[in-house]
C-alpha cells in the first residue's frame, strides 16, 4: 500500500514536472509565437491526431518488428568466422533476413514513400477545398509560411517516428543480443535514419508537389503513388529492357563491358529507391567498397576489411546528393507554383 | 510645425481608408475588373452590389493582395497591398464567400489558432477568442467542433474571426449565403452592431438588394467589372428616377353602383384625366382596376382629393419610393441596353 502511495506521488510530482517543461518550452500561455512556429505546430498535431498516421504508424511498427524477430532469430548463421563485418555484428540487426521476410532497410526503403505520400499528397488541395486556405492567407503571414511550415510539420514527424523506431529497434536488439553496439555502428545507425529520413522527405515533397498540382485529394494521391509504383516495378523492368537488348557479347573489350554496366547503372539511378538502396548497403555493411564495377588491378593488393566511417560516407555521398537534388527540385516547383496561384475561395 | 508628409497622412486617413485607382484586373482575354475608381470612407458601411461574376470577389482579392493587379493602384489603410500585402492584413479582416474552418478542431480552437497567427500569445488569444464567442452568440457552443456547426453558425463564427485581430477594416464577401432569413437579419445586425461598437469600416460584396439596402450607408454598384454609380440610396434612385422619382398607387373600390363595364370603364377614365390634370404629374397608367401615377413632386393629397371629388371610391393609396431592386434592374437594363 505504502508502495502504491509512493508510486502515486511520484507520478505525480513527474507530471507536475512535464506540465512545467511542456509550458516552458512550448510557451503555452503568455508567450508570443512566430506565426510560422504556430502554423507547424498545429500541423504536427494534425497529423499525429489523425487516423492515417496511427495506421501508417502502426503497420511500419509491426513490419519492423517483423523484421526485427527474423533477424534476431537468424542472428547465430549469420556470424560466420573470418568474416570482415564480424566486428560490425550490431548492423545485422537492420540487414539480415531468412528470405520469408524482408529486412528492415527494405521495409524502410519499401513503406518510406508510403508514408511520405501519405503525409503530402493532401496538404495544400485539402485546405483549399475546405475554404480553410483563403481564410488562413488573410491572416497577417506571408504565403510560403503554409507551404513551408507543412513542409517541415511532415518532415518533423516523420524524423521523430524514424528516430524512435530505429532506437527502438537497436535498443531491442541490445536487450536480446547483449552486446552494446561501437560507436562506429551506432553512428552508422544514426546516419541511416538520417538518410531513410531524407529519402521519406523526397516522397513527401513530390506528393505535396501533386498536391499543388492538382485540386482533388484523390488524384493527387493515386499520381504519387503511380509514381512510386512505376519507380519500384516498371522502371526496372524497362531498364531491363533497354540494357538486354544493348547487352556486348561475350567477345566484348574489358572497357566496352566497363561502359556498358556504368550505362545501366546510371539508368538505375535515376530512381530514387535504387539511390536509397545504395547508400544504405554502403553504410550498413562496412565491406562495401564500391558501388560501381571494380577491375582486377583495383582490387589486386586490398585488404578485405571493413571501410571506416567517413569513407562509406564519402562513397554514398553522390547517393545522398541525388537525393537531396530530386528533394529541392520538386520543393521549388511546388513552392513557385503555390506562390503565383491566385487563391480564391473555394 | 508638422511635415508635408504627415500632413498628407492626416488628410487621407480623415478622408478614406481604401481607394483604388484605375483597378484592371484581366484573365487572358477576359476582363474582370475594368477601371475600377472607388475611395471608401473610414467609419463606413459601404456595399458593393452586383450579380455574380462581375467581379466583386476579384476587386476584394486584389484589396487583400491574394491576387495582383494588372494595372492601376489599390491602397488600404495608407498601404498598398501588392507589395505589403502582410502590413494590409494585419488591419483588415476578410470573411469569404463560404468560410472554411477546420472541421475536427473546436470553434474555439479555431478562433485561437487564427488569434495565434496575428501574433497574440496563447492566453491573451483564448480570453479573447472567449469575449468573443460569447458577444456572438456561440459561447455555449465553443468546446463543439466546427464540423457540427450549422451553417448559421459558422458564418457567425467567420465574423469572429475576422474581428479577432481587432481590424480597421472588415470585407465580407457575400457574408450571408445560404443562411435563412432571420439569421440574416440576426447577422446583419450583429456586423452594424460591432462595426459601430468599434468604429470599423465595412466592406460588404452581396447579389442580395434588400440586405444591402439595409445597412449600408453607401452602395456601389459593379456591373461586369465597371462601377456603374456609387452614392447613398437615395442619391441613386434621384439621379435615376430623375423624371418621375415618386410612384404612387392607386386602388379603386366599385364605382357609384354602376355596374356594367363600359359605365365602369368610363368612370375611371374619368379618375385618370383628372389625375393627369394635376401639376406634378407625369403619367397615370392603370392595370387591372389598379392606378399608377408617377410623379416629379409629392403630390399624393390632391391625388386622393382628385379621386374623391369625381365621386370614386378610394381603397387604398400607396406612395412608393423606389429601393435597390428598381435601381437595380434600371442599370441592368441599361447595360443590356448598350449590347
Amino acid at each position: 500500500m505504502i508502495f502504491i502511495t509512493a508510486i502515486l506521488k511520484e507520478m505525480k510530482t513527474m507530471n507536475d514536472l512535464v506540465s512545467a517543461l511542456s509550458k516552458r518550452w512550448f510557451g503555452a500561455s503568455d508567450r508570443k509565437m512566430h506565426p510560422f512556429r504556430v502554423i507547424v505546430r498545429k500541423e504536427m498535431s494534425d497529423q499525429i491526431r489523425s487516423w492515417r498516421f496511427i495506421i501508417l504508424i502502426t503497420i511500419i511498427a509491426l513490419t519492423c518488428f517483423g523484421s526485427l524477430y527474423t533477424a534476431l532469430a537468424n542472428m547465430s548463421h549469420a556470424v560466420k568466422p573470418n568474416d570482415p563485418e564480424g566486428s560490425f555484428f550490431f548492423l545485422k540487426l537492420f540487414t539480415i533476413s531468412d528470405g520469408t521476410m524482408p529486412s528492415f532497410t527494405v521495409f524502410i526503403s519499401f513503406l518510406g514513400p508510403l508514408l511520405g505520400i501519405s503525409l503530402g499528397f493532401d496538404a495544400i488541395n485539402s485546405e483549399h477545398n475546405r475554404g480553410t486556405l483563403s481564410r488562413i492567407l488573410s491572416q497577417p503571414i506571408h504565403r510560403d509560411y503554409i507551404i513551408n511550415a507543412k513542409f517541415t510539420a511532415a518532415l518533423a514527424t516523420i524524423s521523430c517516428m524514424l528516430f524512435a523506431l530505429g532506437l527502438l529497434v537497436i535498443g531491442a536488439g541490445l536487450f536480446s543480443i547483449g552486446i552494446p553496439p561501437t560507436p562506429g555502428e551506432f553512428m552508422r545507425m544514426i546516419f541511416f535514419i538520417l538518410l531513410s529520413v531524407l529519402y521519406v522527405a523526397f516522397w513527401l515533397n513530390l506528393s505535396i508537389l501533386f498536391s499543388v498540382l492538382f485540386r482533388q485529394p484523390a488524384t493527387s494521391a493515386l499520381s504519387a503513388i503511380a509514381v512510386w509504383v512505376f519507380f519500384s516495378v516498371f522502371y526496372p523492368l524497362i531498364v531491363n529492357l533497354i540494357t538486354k537488348s544493348l547487352e556486348p557479347s561475350a567477345s566484348a573489350t574489358p572497357q566496352q563491358i566497363i561502359a556498358f554496366d556504368h550505362f545501366r547503372l546510371g539508368l538505375m539511378r535515376l530512381m530514387p529507391n535504387q539511390l536509397f538502396s545504395e547508400a544504405t548497403t554502403t553504410l550498413l555493411m562496412p565491406s562495401v567498397r564500391s558501388l560501381g564495377p571494380l577491375t582486377m588491378e583495383q582490387m589486386i593488393g586490398a585488404l578485405p576489411g571493413p571501410l571506416p566511417l567517413g569513407q562509406s560516407l564519402l562513397l554514398v555521398w553522390p547517393q545522398v546528393t541525388g537525393l537531396i537534388a530530386g528533394t529541392l527540385a520538386s520543393f521549388v516547383i511546388s513552392y513557385t507554383l503555390f506562390m503565383r496561384r491566385e487563391i480564391r475561395p473555394r | 510645425m508638422v511635415s508635408v508628409p504627415e500632413i498628407w497622412k492626416e488628410v487621407t486617413v480623415d478622408g478614406s481608408i481604401i481607394e483604388l485607382k484605375g483597378l484592371t484586373k484581366r484573365y487572358g482575354q477576359f476582363t474582370a475588373v475594368d477601371h475600377l475608381d472607388l475611395s471608401i470612407r473610414k467609419g463606413e458601411v459601404f456595399g458593393l452590389l452586383g450579380p455574380n461574376g462581375a467581379g466583386k470577389s476579384t476587386t476584394i482579392l486584389m484589396m487583400l493582395g491574394l491576387t495582383e493587379p494588372t494595372s492601376g493602384s489599390v491602397t488600404v489603410c495608407d498601404l498598398n497591398p501588392a507589395t505589403d500585402p502582410v502590413g494590409v492584413k494585419r488591419k483588415v479582416g476578410y470573411l469569404p464567400e463560404e468560410v472554411g474552418f477546420y472541421d475536427d478542431l473546436t470553434g474555439l480552437e479555431n478562433l485561437t489558432y487564427t488569434a495565434c497567427l496575428n501574433g497574440m500569445s496563447t492566453g491573451v488569444a483564448t480570453e479573447k477568442a472567449i469575449a468573443l464567442l460569447e458577444r456572438i452568440g456561440l459561447g455555449d457552443e465553443k468546446n463543439k467542433k466546427t464540423g457540427k456547426y450549422s451553417r448559421g453558425m459558422r458564418q457567425r463564427l467567420g465574423l469572429a474571426d475576422v474581428l479577432i485581430k481587432d481590424p480597421e477594416v472588415i470585407i465580407l464577401d457575400e457574408p450571408t449565403l445560404g443562411i435563412d432569413p432571420a439569421g440574416v437579419r440576426e447577422f446583419l445586425d450583429l456586423i452594424i452592431e460591432l462595426s459601430r461598437e468599434n468604429k470599423i469600416t465595412v466592406l460588404l460584396s452581396s447579389h442580395l438588394l434588400h440586405q444591402v439596402q439595409q445597412i449600408c450607408d453607401r452602395v456601389g454598384i459593379f456591373v461586369k467589372g465597371r462601377l456603374l454609380a456609387t452614392g447613398d440610396i437615395k442619391t441613386l434612385a434621384s439621379e435615376l428616377f430623375r423624371h418621375a422619382p415618386y410612384s404612387v398607387e392607386i386602388g379603386l373600390g366599385n364605382t357609384n353602383e354602376v355596374t356594367d363595364d363600359q359605365a365602369g370603364q368610363a368612370g375611371i377614365d374619368l379618375i385618370i384625366s383628372s389625375i393627369r390634370q394635376i401639376d406634378g404629374v407625369t403619367s397615370v397608367s392603370e392595370t387591372n382596376g389598379m392606378l399608377h401615377a408617377e410623379c416629379s413632386r409629392d403630390v399624393t393629397g390632391k391625388i386622393a382629393a382628385a379621386v374623391i371629388s369625381t365621386g370614386a371610391q378610394l381603397t387604398s393609396l400607396n406612395m412608393k419610393m423606389y429601393g435597390l431592386d428598381d435601381i437595380y434592374y434600371r442599370y441592368f437594363e441599361g447595360d443590356e441596353d448598350h449590347e
